[in-house]
């Protein structure tokens, strides 16, 4: 598979979850683990341009696929547009939702492009945030969908 | 380090034919589509198949057709394929709708109509469709009228081996779909598919007991009169309803008239 622009192989457990082959592998701890019960949306990352949760698949399945994790955003240094409304409008407390709120948040840009604040927390849907951020989190989307459809 | 499956052996099927035969011999293994239901379960150690066959990829197994009476989709057809299709929101609204409030949009973008209907979950959302639609479930080895697919909790008339291929809703003149969702889960508290069809009037219940269900009653007041008031005042009975941490059976009893009544509406709207 390719994982951020790399391809990359390795020999592992039938049973090993591909946030693990990320995270101890290729040791990208971008990617977070929250709940192993597949409900809380830290873990999602990009498999052929959707938003997937990475606890709840085989690595088997990826075999093959485009990965994303949020250790591929930023370009030249440069965060993406959905880091940097991140930023701006602190859109994280702890932070340990965050790689999968971005991920997520990227997802639901690319196939509505800007949306309403009902929207955004609909889209949400299965991302938790135990800070209870979701205020300035779906702030942040707002901007970022504004920006990124004006660009 | 925590939630690992036991160990299992992958296989990844390209064709129908090579899923079947990865399949045969060993009555223990398990069809992995989308895993949005049995990779948690795998996690909790509750389920423990020796092999996998992954027939998510299989290109056969995975389209949209809309004729003048039929939507018919394959088994490996995605939820949020099934939400975003024009064709389905033009043909039966309350179909696309329903996909489109399945879990959360990472799970519908992995999970699949024909996982959902062969794990038959008490509480999944397309076995109401399926139902109250009157769907024809169709294998590699034969067709199944929905009326007699869904046998009971988590279990089906598929044999073993038998692969679900594609379901065929027939388009009705009209359809409603709401749902309770549990806060956390999503998964329907009660849930309620009013279509009303040329052949009469069905109501599916999910969520609320072990397996769906119709309710004939409300399918009688409903094809008198096609007005949520037809079922305001018919109950079904809270004995036949689960009860757990989430909802009593009385509480489950009490939403299914609701539903059914935000059903209609949404059929009339």
């Amino acid at each position: 598979m390719t994982v951020n622009g790399k391809s990359v192989s390795a020999d592992v457990e039938d049973r090993t979850l591909l946030v693990y082959f990320l995270r101890e592998h290729l040791r990208l701890t971008g990617t977070h683990i929250g709940c192993d019960t597949s409900q809380c949306g830290a873990c999602v990352v990009h498999v052929d341009g959707k938003a997937v949760k990475s606890c709840t698949m085989f690595v088997g399945q990826a075999d093959g696929a485009e990965i994303t994790t949020i250790e591929g955003l930023a370009k030249d240094g440069n965060l993406h547009p959905v880091q940097q409304a991140f930023h701006e409008n602190h859109g994280l407390q702890c932070g340990f939702c965050t790689p999968g709120m971005i991920m997520t948040a990227i997802d639901m840009i690319a196939r509505n492009g800007k949306m309403d604040r009902d929207t955004i927390r609909r889209e949400l849907e299965g991302n938790i945030c135990r800070c209870t951020g979701y205020h300035n989190i779906v702030s942040a989307i707002e901007d970022a969908a504004n920006e990124m459809s004006a660009a | 380090m925590s939630m690992i499956p036991y160990a299992f052996r992958y296989a990844r099927a390209k064709s129908l034919s090579e899923a079947e035969s990865l399949l045969a011999g060993t009555s223990e293994s398990k069809l992995l589509a989308g895993g949005q239901t049995l990779i948690p379960t795998m996690k909790q150690r509750l389920a423990s198949p020796p092999v996998l066959v992954d027939i998510s990829r299989i290109k056969e197994l995975a389209f949209i057709r809309v004729s003048s009476d039929a939507v018919v989709i394959g088994a490996a057809t995605k939820h949020a394929d099934v939400a975003s299709s024009a064709e389905v929101r033009r043909a039966v609204p309350a179909l696309a709708s329903l996909a489109a409030h399945i879990g959360d949009p990472a799970v519908r973008a992995m999970g699949t109509i024909g996982g959902s209907i062969a794990n038959n979950d008490p509480a999944a959302d397309y076995p109401a469709s399926a139902l109250g639609l009157g769907a024809t479930v169709k294998t590699a080895r034969r067709s199944i009228a929905a009326d007699d697919f869904f046998t009971g909790m988590f279990s089906t008339a598929l044999e073993d081996g038998e692969i679900v291929t594609e379901v065929s809703f027939p388009i009705p003149e009209r359809a409603g779909y709401a749902k309770f969702p549990n806060p956390a889960s999503r998964y329907a508290m009660a849930g309620v598919f009013v279509a009303k069809t040329k052949n009469g009037v069905r109501v599916a219940v999910t969520g609320a007991a072990p397996c769906v269900f119709r309710v004939p009653e409300m399918e009688a007041a409903l094809a008198k009169n096609f007005t949520p008031d037809a079922v305001a005042k018919i109950a079904v009975p809270a004995d036949d309803m689960n009860s757990d941490i989430h909802a009593t059976a009385e509480d489950r009893a009490h939403l299914v008239t609701e539903m059914a009544k935000r059903a209609v509406a949404a059929a009339l709207a």
